[in-house]
């Protein structure tokens, strides 16, 4: 494996007292044997302390000490706020805002893909953040076959990382550039979902993972809110399209209330803003009208906190875990299935 | 005399001004009454009432219902009666609505134009075209109506104003919008408007008007020009609308009530936006635009304007058909009756010749087929001869074997008879043996 993979950081039932309760971990090789040697009954009792916790704390050294890519994309119509809002996300001018555009740059006539990478850090932990931006996406006048240029960036990173895989001398840690997350915007139009925006996902929600997001929210009313959303989840049910979190890479009843959760939230109405003011007395990121004071990270305003803390502080692991063994699997056995190459010694699945 | 006669393009009227003439400027001894003129007009004009035509345009989920429905305070698109919006278009439609509405003794039909489904698809070439034929048919009905004999009664469904609704993005126009403007503005007038400007800060909206009026400029799109007037107030009243173009606007029938006021608004969780409140957003400047000051100017510039573009396109076209451009340059009143005799003979030479061709057609056809047939009945013949020598050949061969046959029968059954001729001999000699035999 390239990437070192810690495991969740859950509080483990070590020494079962009642046997029943050990919730067996998927991802771990701590499954308790029923046949514990010398135990009495189900489950290995530790007789003394080993120390097989501290291995938690050791992924955590390595972690630090090699750090973590992180690839996002954004996908969506000129003048949603894309930039402006992974600018607030990661608290740091990521990506370079639009309205800085010198009129010399008209929209591109086709779809074109920018990247820009950052190192970002905190907490000791430092992190290569990647943005895709995709100008050009759904604003000309004929949208056909838009999605083409990004559909093909995704499936090169993919072919990228699988050349080095694939590679007799491998490199002990093959840069991952594969795009783990696409925040999909949506326009706050109070209707429905557009043509396009279905075309897009459809497309795509079988590469890579997709999170739609409602952008410049401020637009809607709570009623207005709840109502867009509700259609926009009935389309995309109706159509087939499964964003992030998946419904069947649910592994455990756990997972599945949270995510649950998340999915009835689905999708987020955001506002990004990287501007502050003076709310009473205190400093917030937020916008400023002449009725009000949109406030970014306050909850009853805006879902912004919602989607950062569900995207960075709680999956963002499990997003890139889906990446690398659901898309990029996927993607790697139809490439080896075609050559009819003999793939086939590698056949488990890490 | 001291007259100066001054020609005012735009509207062919002609002002004559009497400069000083001592005694023309009478002084009136008593109450003529032609003061009471305008108060006619004002009565004949209310009895007949009034008609607006209002087109608007933009991507669904704009607030183009809405909006319509602040503008005028009634509910066009209500619950029961779904606006387009709520139905999910294809391709794009264009349908009208009309409404009467009555305020103050003054009747107005006022009849709404909606395209669902502009824009709103994934190709979007070309959907500015049902909204062009929308508008060049109702010129044809109103220059038909004009030219009838019988001119009584002359309805206007000519479009007199069009609404273009920009999303707010913040950044500029959008390909499309541009296209659809520089297509339309003249042939109706085009009001742009941003659309949803709660979305907007104060200065984003600044920035962006100033944008999309540096690209409305740079691609000398030709939007709706507030006349000048002569009048000092209202030219700072129009220097002031002028400023604020495009006009950022928000739509809303909610009433709200903030600070014990009951306004109409958008109820936010930080604060409520409100429609009539000029800091908040232009509507109020539109409502007095569209509806108090130049809904009159509107029209007249529809009917001066564009409709007599319209007007000489299309009479031009008519006159130029097959006749030299020169010569008729300045015949542009070519009765319609003859040129009605004309198409028609024109008509008939087609179809004639449209005729002869297919005869001549067919007549290729019928030639190609017999020839096809000769060939097939040829080839039919030849194959049957072969068939014949191959039959003649093998029923010489077969008698040939017969021959041999009938000739090895004979040869084997002579040896036969001789063979047994032989027997016979060698039995009698055995016989005549024995015979001979017991004799000894």
């Amino acid at each position: 494996m390239s990437e070192i993979v810690p495991p969740e950081v859950r509080p483990k039932p070590v020494v079962p007292a009642k046997p029943s309760h050990v919730a067996p971990h998927s991802s771990g090789p701590f499954v308790p044997s029923p046949q514990g040697t010398g135990g009495e009954g189900r489950g290995s009792a530790l007789l003394g302390y080993i120390g097989i916790d501290t291995i938690i704390e050791q992924m955590r050294k390595k972690t630090m000490k090699t750090g973590f890519d992180f690839n996002i994309m954004v996908v969506g119509q000129s003048g949603l706020g894309k930039s402006t809002l992974v600018n607030t996300l990661f608290k740091s001018q990521v990506s370079r805002r639009t309205t800085s555009w010198s009129r010399d740059e008209k929209i591109p006539k086709t779809v074109e893909i920018k990247s820009v990478s950052h190192v970002i850090e905190e907490g000791g932990v430092k992190m290569k953040l990647t943005v895709v931006d995709t100008p050009g996406f759904g604003d000309q006048i004929n949208n056909e076959n838009c999605w083409e240029p990004i559909s093909k960036y995704i499936n090169e990173q993919y072919e990228k990382f699988l050349k080095e895989e694939v590679n007799i001398a491998r490199k002990k840690r093959i840069p991952d550039t594969r795009v783990h997350c696409c925040l999909y915007f949506i326009s706050p139009t109070g209707h429905s979902l557009r043509q396009l925006d279905i075309e897009f996902m459809k497309h795509l929600s079988r590469v890579v993972n997709i999170i739609p997001v409602i952008a410049k929210s401020d637009t809607l009313t709570l009623d207005e809110k709840t109502e867009f959303k509700q259609r926009v989840r009935k389309e995309l049910e109706a159509c087939g399209i499964e964003c992030y979190p998946q419904k069947e890479f649910d592994e455990d009843m756990e997972d599945k209330s949270d995510n649950d959760k998340i999915r009835e939230a689905m999708p987020f109405a955001v506002v990004g803003s990287d501007k502050e003011y003076q709310v009473n007395g205190k400093r917030v990121l937020g916008r400023k009208t002449a009725w009000g004071v949109v406030e970014v990270e306050n909850p009853n305003h805006c879902e912004f906190s919602l989607l950062r803390d569900f995207m960075i502080r709680s999956h963002l692991q499990d997003l890139k875990e889906v990446t690398h063994n659901i898309h990029y699997e996927t993607y790697r056995a139809k490439r080896l299935n075609d050559n009819g190459a003999s793939g086939g010694n590698r056949k488990n699945t890490d | 005399d001291n007259g100066k006669c001054n020609i005012n393009v735009k509207t062919g009227k002609i002002r004559l001004f009497i400069l000083e003439r001592k005694s023309l400027v009478a002084n009136l001894e008593g109450y003529v009454g032609f003061a009471n003129l305008p108060n006619q007009v004002y009565r004949k004009s209310v009895k007949r009432g009034f008609e607006f035509t209002l087109m608007v345009v933009g991507e669904s989920g704009l607030g183009k219902s809405t909006l319509i429905n602040s503008l005028f305070l009634t509910d066009l698109y209500s619950k029961d009666y779904p606006g387009p919006s709520q139905r999910i278009k294809k391709t794009v439609q264009v349908e009208q609505s009309k409404v009467l509405i009555k305020e103050g003794g003054v009747q107005l039909t006022l009849t709404i134009v909606d395209t669902p489904g502009f824009g709103d698809a994934v190709d979007n070439s070309n959907c500015w075209q049902p909204v062009i034929n929308y508008i060049d048919s109702k010129f044809e009905d109103f220059l038909n109506a004009e030219s009838r004999v019988n001119r009584r009664q002359m309805p206007d469904n000519r479009v007199h104003c069009c609404l273009y609704f920009i999303a707010p993005s913040g950044h500029g126009l959008k390909p499309l919008d541009i296209e659809f403007m520089k297509r339309l503005h003249d042939k109706v007038n085009v009001i742009p408007l941003i659309a949803k400007a709660d979305t907007l800060t104060p200065e984003e909206c600044q920035l962006f008007k100033k944008q999309i009026m540096k690209e409305i400029q740079e691609h000398k799109i030709k939007i709706y020009e507030f006349p000048d007037t002569e009048d000092d107030e209202d030219s700072k009243l129009i220097r002031k609308i002028k400023e604020k173009m495009p006009l950022a606007v928000v739509g809303s029938n909610v009433v709200i009530e903030v600070n014990g006021r009951k306004v109409r608004g958008r109820q936010y969780p930080w604060g409520v936006a409100e429609v009539e409140n000029g800091e908040h957003c232009d509507f109020t400047v539109l409502r007095n635009m569209l509806i108090r000051t130049h809904m009159q100017d509107l029209k007249d510039v529809t009917n001066n304007v564009h409709y007599e573009n319209y007007r000489s396109k299309k009479l031009a076209a008519v006159t130029c058909n097959g006749v030299d451009a020169t010569k008729n340059k300045g015949q542009l009143t070519k009765s319609p009756l003859a040129q009605m005799e004309e198409e028609r003979r024109e008509h008939v030479m087609k179809m004639k010749k449209m005729e002869t061709e297919m005869e001549q057609v067919f007549e290729m056809k019928v030639k190609e087929k017999k020839q096809k047939l000769k060939d097939s009945e040829a080839e039919l013949e030849r194959r049957h001869e072969q068939m014949k020598k191959n039959l003649e050949a093998q029923y010489k061969e077969l008698e040939e074997k017969r021959h041999q046959f009938e000739e090895e029968k004979a040869n084997w059954e002579t040896q036969q008879r001789i063979l047994e001729q032989q027997k016979l001999d060698a039995s009698k000699t055995m016989e005549k043996n024995k015979k001979k035999g017991k004799i000894f």
